[in-house]
């Protein structure tokens, strides 16, 4: 029905932009260094680059899914351990222990991670804001505590995962590397075209307010579970690579809940609700593990300093600065109206209303 | 029920606690109405319209919309049959631009994706006077503007029915005239409109029925001066006699 509007779209035609210069160049860089890097083992990389790539990339996964779920879609979760646990474990399961081999393991171990999130999901989503956050902690050490009584999965001892098992240490290594890199390059475009689509606009909606979201017609359960399972199995693939990195799957590594306050500071150095933002946040995160982790405690109260600062002197992050506050966007998810507009009025609104109600 | 009913409340009730808030509520809306509402604060006006959009459930009653049984479907889908909705205090998508806030209405409830959905926010923008503004972060808004956005969002669903709850509220005299001709606009091209609204020469003059509220009760119902000049209207609402003409005369 466009009973009033009818009449008004007939004269013109709204033009809208959703790509820009930058984020065509954007693109370019992007495919530009994601090829040099898939080549790397050939020719620049040493092992040791590329376990340290790895694990960046890892990073980036976890970081770019709790943006997902808490910078575009407003659900703070602290339980995404939780899948990342499930993630670690289901490879093993699958791919060693039903000996379906690594890349059916790898799928199942999605699939679960999924299914696992959507099953919870409606439990979790009974509760909002500070209790849905608390919540998730509480399912993910219930899945945590549940893991560990499993004997098949080497209760609390851990298990090994066999599937590299004949591979040359390097080949291995390379391997993971490779899938690392399809991984990140598989989760950021997963989670930059689900926000270019009609689902991201609803995202964002639903986080600013889900009141008003529901009444223009956004179905917000059904979009928040749509964010709740992407980046579950997102962080079920970060799990997946985790097992592959260590060879062996300890329930007290895989369940803690560092790795969601890892996610939140990497998403929080970043810039919240970019997709560059949790890009550089870990980049960020990873040279300071790789720099002072080895001072122990102290480390974690640097990154708490270095996270408090962030959110009171740079609240959009380190993307905020890089990017002027948002008007450079490699990664672009909204619309412009660039046309027909008419001359901006610098105070206020334009005052030309009459005759235009018809 | 008649064919040009529109909306049929039908024995709506509501309680948060002991509160009530709506009892036993019945009453229609012709297609292509304009329905005033009016009532001391708490009388249940914004209740009854978060009971008609699907924001909150009923304990009792129903509500036939378009001579369908809305009563257990989601606001969501309410939105998309054709119920829009402002509300008293404009709930923005503030990290949104205010083209892509109403681009959530038209895309959403309105069903029209990609460029007819950029289109009808557009014309929804004119329509309100919003174009101006159109890549503003709608939370850099004013007062006005932000209402003016509900309006636009409201608008850009492609409504059968609006509820509007307000919308004058808070604005200047100087501000009241052109919402009034925006919401005049709309009746004309066929929109049913169901309008809350303490400003009550404004009210008065675009309805055609007029509906008093009082603690989740129907006191009066019927020609918008009749409802204003009873008894107990004036005494549970106004506190005073309410002079209409000169309230129309501003």
């Amino acid at each position: 029905m466009s009973l009033a509007l009818s009449d008004n779209t007939a004269g013109h035609r709204a033009q809208v932009h959703r790509s820009t210069r930058a984020s065509l160049v954007g693109l370019v860089v992007a495919v530009i260094v994601v090829v040099s890097l898939a080549y790397g083992p050939f020719a620049f990389l040493t092992k040791g680059n590329q376990q340290n790539l790895t694990t960046l990339f890892i990073y980036i996964i976890l970081g770019t899914m709790w943006n997902l779920l808490a910078g575009y879609a407003g659900m703070v979760s602290i339980g995404q351990q939780a899948f990342i646990g499930i993630g670690a474990y289901g490879i093993v399961y699958a791919s060693d222990i039903l000996g379906l081999g690594l890349w059916i393991g790898l799928a199942l171990a999605l699939v679960i991670s999924g299914i696992v999130a959507y099953l919870v999901s409606f439990l979790a989503f009974r509760l909002s804001g500070g209790y849905f956050a608390i919540g998730t902690w509480v399912i993910a050490e219930v899945i945590y505590l549940l893991t560990t009584q499993i004997n098949t999965l080497g209760a609390g001892a851990g298990i090994s995962f066999t599937a590299f098992r004949g591979y040359k240490p390097e080949i291995r290594i390379a391997v993971v590397y490779w899938i690392a890199l399809a991984a990140v390059v598989v989760a950021v475009a997963v989670t930059y075209l689900l926000l270019r689509s009609r689902l991201g606009a609803g995202f964002t909606a639903v986080r600013d307010d889900a009141t008003a979201a529901a009444t223009l017609g956004v179905n917000v359960t059904r979009s928040r579970r749509i964010a709740w399972v992407v980046a579950a199995m997102g962080c079920g693939l970060a799990g997946t690579l985790l097992a592959m990195t260590t060879l062996n799957v300890q329930p007290g590594s895989v369940f803690k809940i560092q790795w969601t306050a890892f996610m939140i500071f990497i998403v929080i150095i970043g810039g919240v609700g970019t997709i560059e933002g949790p890009i550089i946040g870990a980049i960020v995160f990873y040279a300071l593990e790789r720099y002072i982790g080895d001072v122990g405690f102290w480390y974690l109260v640097i990154l708490g300093i270095i996270a408090i600062a962030m959110v009171l002197f740079l609240p959009k992050g380190l993307w905020g600065l890089i990017s002027g506050n948002g008007r450079l966007r490699l990664f672009p998810t909204g619309y412009r109206l660039t046309s027909p507009l008419p001359t901006p009025i610098a105070n206020g609104t334009p005052d030309s209303r009459e005759g235009e109600s018809s | 029920m008649s064919e040009s009913q529109l909306l049929s409340v039908r024995g709506l009730s509501k309680k948060f606690g002991r509160v009530v808030t709506a009892e036993d509520v019945t009453f229609d809306v012709r297609e292509g109405e304009a329905f005033g509402i009016v009532g001391p604060n708490g009388a249940g006006k914004s209740t009854l319209l978060n009971l008609i959009g699907g924001v909150i459930d009923p304990d009792a009653g129903s509500i036939e919309f378009g001579g369908r049984d809305i009563t257990r479907l989601k606001a969501a889908n309410r939105a998309k049959v054709g119920i829009a909705r402002s509300f008293q205090i404009p709930r923005p998508f503030v990290d949104m631009t205010v083209f892509e806030n109403v681009y959530v209405g038209s895309s959403f409830a309105g069903g029209t994706r990609g460029q007819h959905g950029y289109d009808r926010a557009y014309a929804a923008l004119e329509t309100t006077g919003l174009l101006g503004l159109a890549e503003t972060p709608a939370g850099q808004l004013r007062l006005l503007d932000r209402k003016r956005l509900e309006l636009a969002r409201a608008l850009a669903t492609g409504p059968r029915l609006i509820l509007l709850d307000e919308i004058a509220g808070g604005l200047t005299e100087k501000e009241i005239p052109p919402l009034i001709d925006t919401i005049r606009g709309l009746l004309a091209s066929g929109v049913t409109v169901v309008w809350i609204e303490h400003i009550v020469h404004a009210l008065v003059s675009v309805v055609d029925r007029l509906m008093c509220l009082a603690e989740g009760r129907i006191l009066a119902l019927g020609d918008p001066h009749e409802v204003m000049r009873s008894p107990e209207v004036i005494e549970v609402y106004l506190g005073t006699t309410f002079d209409i003409d000169e309230g129309r005369a501003s």
